[in-house]
């Protein structure tokens, strides 16, 4: 059972390389199409050192990390009974192609809703560079239906 | 070339930034986004393990709008001066859904010596019915 003594359990760093062909492949599913975005030279000639990742990409990346669902098995969490309901980003400083990152990930909250027929969960990421810089957080708000 | 800022005093409370309508969303467009993201849960793709979770079909992955909710932004300012974005999943969004992405600002501010607009973001369908509605707090020089 998912209850408020879950609040603060970490997971191991995981740490992934932004490569270019995973940053077009993810503008072409998203139709972005600007320079910065999809276009190596011009990401460079407006002083990016390489092509820039967009504002949510980063949450797919932590997505590689093998078995990325397998925390909500430890919970003994259904997938089938997860609902993504809402997700933010806080930015500190901007990440490209070929850059290292890290992401660190906690549960922040767990909340039970409804008289229990709905738990709400909040995992925090806190992701950093090759540098050890901030690069952003983010926060995905995970719901449960019992 | 990267989206030319907009001048902190030449913007209003109200005022719209220019929207993002997609083509009608497609299987297609959400195979192309389940591969490009690794979020490969079969909900957005396989329209059997969609209605075992009670859902009438396959429906597009919340985060697929949150980034053309992006885009409303990026396509209006450069992607650096983005600070914070938020959006809420509030409907599902199914295939043949067309899909306006719009962006209104809230509010002028100062933060931290800095000046900041907070936009209004949503993805609203033909019906008019709102499947996310997001923030974001975006610097302006």
């Amino acid at each position: 059972m998912v209850d408020a003594s879950c609040i603060g359990r970490a997971y191991a760093p995981y740490t992934v390389a932004v490569t270019t062909a995973d940053l077009l492949r993810f503008a072409a599913a998203i139709g972005e199409t600007r320079p910065e975005y999809v276009d190596e030279a011009a990401a460079r000639a407006t002083g990016h050192s390489g092509l820039l990742v967009p504002p949510t990409f980063a949450v797919c990346l932590e997505m590689d990390r093998p078995e990325p669902f397998e925390w909500l098995r430890e919970l003994e969490i259904d997938i089938a009974r997860v609902i993504h309901g809402a997700q933010s980003f806080r930015y500190f400083a901007p990440a490209h192609a070929g850059d290292r990152l890290t992401f660190a990930a906690r549960i922040a909250d767990v909340a039970v809703r409804r008289r229990g027929a709905l738990t709400v969960m909040i995992r925090e990421t806190d992701v950093t560079n090759q540098l050890g810089e901030n690069v952003m957080q983010f926060r995905s708000t995970v719901i449960v239906r019992a | 070339m990267t989206a030319m800022a907009p001048a902190f005093a030449s913007v209003n409370e109200g005022e719209l930034l220019p929207s993002l309508e997609l083509l009608p969303v497609s299987r297609e467009m959400l195979v192309s986004y389940a591969e490009a993201s690794r979020d490969r849960n079969p909900v957005h793709t396989d329209s059997e393990a969609a209605r075992a979770v009670g859902a009438h079909d396959v429906f597009a992955h919340g985060m697929l709008q949150m980034a053309w909710l992006g885009r409303v932004v990026t396509n209006w300012t450069a992607q650096r001066d983005m600070r914070e974005f938020d959006a809420r999943f509030v409907a599902m969004t199914l295939p043949g859904d067309r899909i306006t992405c719009t962006g209104r600002i809230l509010e002028k501010l100062t933060r931290d010596g800095e000046t900041l607009v907070r936009i209004a973001l949503t993805a609203v369908n033909q019906d008019g019915e709102t499947k996310v509605a997001g923030e974001a707090l975006v610097a302006l020089p």
